[in-house]
């Protein structure tokens, strides 16, 4: 069995590149440029201080567990979390500047330049992080005046990188016409690179697997890289598995929007299962485009915009040591091109059926992760609490399956629910979020099975209007039990007699 | 359901919610004629 052996969950806090590039931000620029929404934008923003104490942001890096979060009162926002830190047991909330070196230190074609200074500034910053070593740190070079990188961002040539008001770098165009290689998809792709390479970063640390022991990598994020003849080309995986020292290790990227990682999850299980590779790494960088996407919303309501943060993610499945959580292989949710779209089919597809043929109760689960997006970010823009919505799903079907009374969804979903806290950012709250709480809680002995969901919304690339989704169970590892050959006496004796004929017939001739 | 007789209708569905099909089934049912109908993701 495979098995989830580490994660590394890393935020980056992100208020100039939601401001300056996030789609919500970039398509009021085209279409309403004098809009209040864009002057009131920057009173709005949080100081890097408050997202770090923001409780959500202590979840998803590890330093409050999700059944802490249920605990804590909402709204989250106005109260600072007492002791927050930066880094957590899974990884870290990292600031912008330092993000900015990162993205340098992850560009392999001078496309990102830094002023002289700022350069400088960051690579202190960075020689004091305990995961950026002399080599990453040697990649911090051509840093330019200020005034050439103002010529570039004037002459539309490259996105600026600001922190406020002032200009600290940009990312140039690889490209004069290939829309796939403007200087805007470049920041976006790169980004995706810088912020998935600290994810694997922060894994590496926390298994303490040896980098050249990594086989295979598979990227799951939701943007593409490639050029005019083949968008979407990839290959992100490779890309982070060379700065991040993986060098024994081949990989590919693997789409699905936001179920993306729970498709790279099964695929690097089923790699292992299959003795094809001993350690997989699953890696998903961040959506710069999805920055402030519900800032209007935020703003109208007078709340601080909180969709400022980068998320990234990755997992190590490796072969069963008998102590990691396994992931199930023989029995997968998933829904299915004729399963249907509505809520209740999707659910039944993905939670009722897979449990089913396992003879499990929907109850005997002890946890669900669902989509975890951020009740906070959702709700002031009509969206609602949707991890709630989905455990109300689950807990209707387990009404009908007559395993409980229907006045007992509030208790279903208060019991196998845990609260929304990730960051929007499409793949990374789509199940994978809560890994790291499943491990702790299972390693611990809390719980003894999860279920972890991915969901995704085909019809947003107007291919079909099929939905998506996959679910995989998580339990705790029973011990490793010696592998048996599987012969009987039976075959033993059977081989012994057609030995013995052999020989015989060659004493005889 | 008969205030939907003879409209024209666009509609618009949420992923965690009602699909755009859905709605679209349910409107021409009523009467009536559905002009787009989508399903939109807000997370």
């Amino acid at each position: 069995m495979p098995v989830l052996k580490g994660v590394g969950q890393c935020l980056i806090h992100a208020p100039n590149l939601l401001y300056h590039n996030g789609t919500t931000q970039t398509v009021e620029r085209l279409k309403n440029p004098d809009s209040e929404y864009l002057k009131k934008l920057p009173e709005h923003l949080r100081k890097y201080d408050d997202a770090v104490a923001y409780a959500p942001n202590q979840a998803y890096i590890g330093n409050i567990s999700l059944e802490e979060l249920k605990t804590i009162p909402r709204p989250w926002y106005p109260n600072s979390i007492n002791g927050a830190s930066r880094f957590g047991k899974y990884g870290e909330i990292m600031p912008e500047d330092e993000f900015y070196g990162l993205l340098k230190i992850a560009d392999a074609f001078d496309l990102v330049i830094l002023e002289e200074s700022f350069q400088e500034e960051v690579k202190e910053k960075l020689a004091k992080h305990k995961l950026i070593n002399e080599q990453l740190l040697a990649r911090l070079t051509n840093a330019k005046p200020l005034g050439e990188i103002e010529k570039l961002v004037a002459s539309h040539t490259a996105e600026g990188l600001y922190l406020g008001e002032k200009l600290v770098g940009c990312v140039r165009q690889a490209h004069e016409i290939d829309e796939n290689l403007s200087a805007h998809i470049m920041l976006e792709n790169l980004v995706v690179k810088a912020s998935g390479i600290l994810a694997v970063l922060h894994l590496l640390a926390n298994t303490g697997i040896n980098p050249a022991e990594v086989d295979y990598i598979i990227e799951c994020s939701e943007e593409a890289c490639g050029d005019m003849n083949q968008r979407g080309g990839g290959n992100f995986a490779k890309a982070i598995g060379e700065i991040a020292g993986l060098v024994n290790a081949n990989g590919s990227d693997v789409r699905g929007f936001c179920a993306g990682p729970a498709h790279a999850l099964l695929q690097a299980a089923s790699l292992v299962k299959s003795g094809t590779f001993k350690n997989v790494v699953v890696v998903g960088g961040g959506a710069v485009a999805k920055l402030g996407m519900n800032g209007k919303d935020h703003v109208n309501k007078g709340m601080p915009v909180l969709e400022d943060m980068l998320g990234a993610f990755a997992v190590l499945v490796s072969e069963n040591d008998g102590l990691n959580p396994i992931i199930r292989l023989d029995v997968i949710g998933k829904h299915n091109i004729g399963s249907g779209a509505s809520p209740q089919q999707v659910m039944k597809a993905l939670v009722a059926e897979p449990l089913a043929k396992l003879g499990r109760k929907i109850t005997e689960i002890d946890y669900y992760s669902v989509e975890m997006q951020n009740p906070e970010l959702t709700e002031p823009a009509g969206a609602g609490n949707v991890p709630e919505a989905n455990y109300k799903m689950i807990g209707a079907l387990a009404v009908m399956a007559g395993e409980i009374g229907r006045a007992d969804i509030p208790t279903f979903v208060q019991k196998h629910g845990l609260p929304g806290f990730a960051p929007t950012q499409g793949h990374i709250p789509s199940g994978v979020p809560a890994l790291g709480f499943f491990r702790d809680a299972l390693l611990e002995g809390k719980i003894s099975s999860a279920m972890v969901i991915g969901k995704g919304s085909l019809f947003l690339a107007r291919m079909t209007n099929l939905f998506d989704g996959l679910s995989l169970l998580i339990e705790k590892n029973p011990g490793k039990t010696e592998e048996t050959t599987g012969l009987t006496k039976e075959a033993i004796r059977e081989m012994v007699a057609e030995y013995l004929r052999e020989m015989a017939k060659g004493l005889l001739s | 359901m008969a205030i939907l007789a003879g409209k024209k209708v666009i509609a618009v569905g949420d992923r965690d919610g009602v699909p755009g099909p859905a709605i679209a089934e349910c409107a021409k049912s009523a009467g009536a004629e559905v002009v787009f109908a989508t399903t939109e993701c807000f997370v």
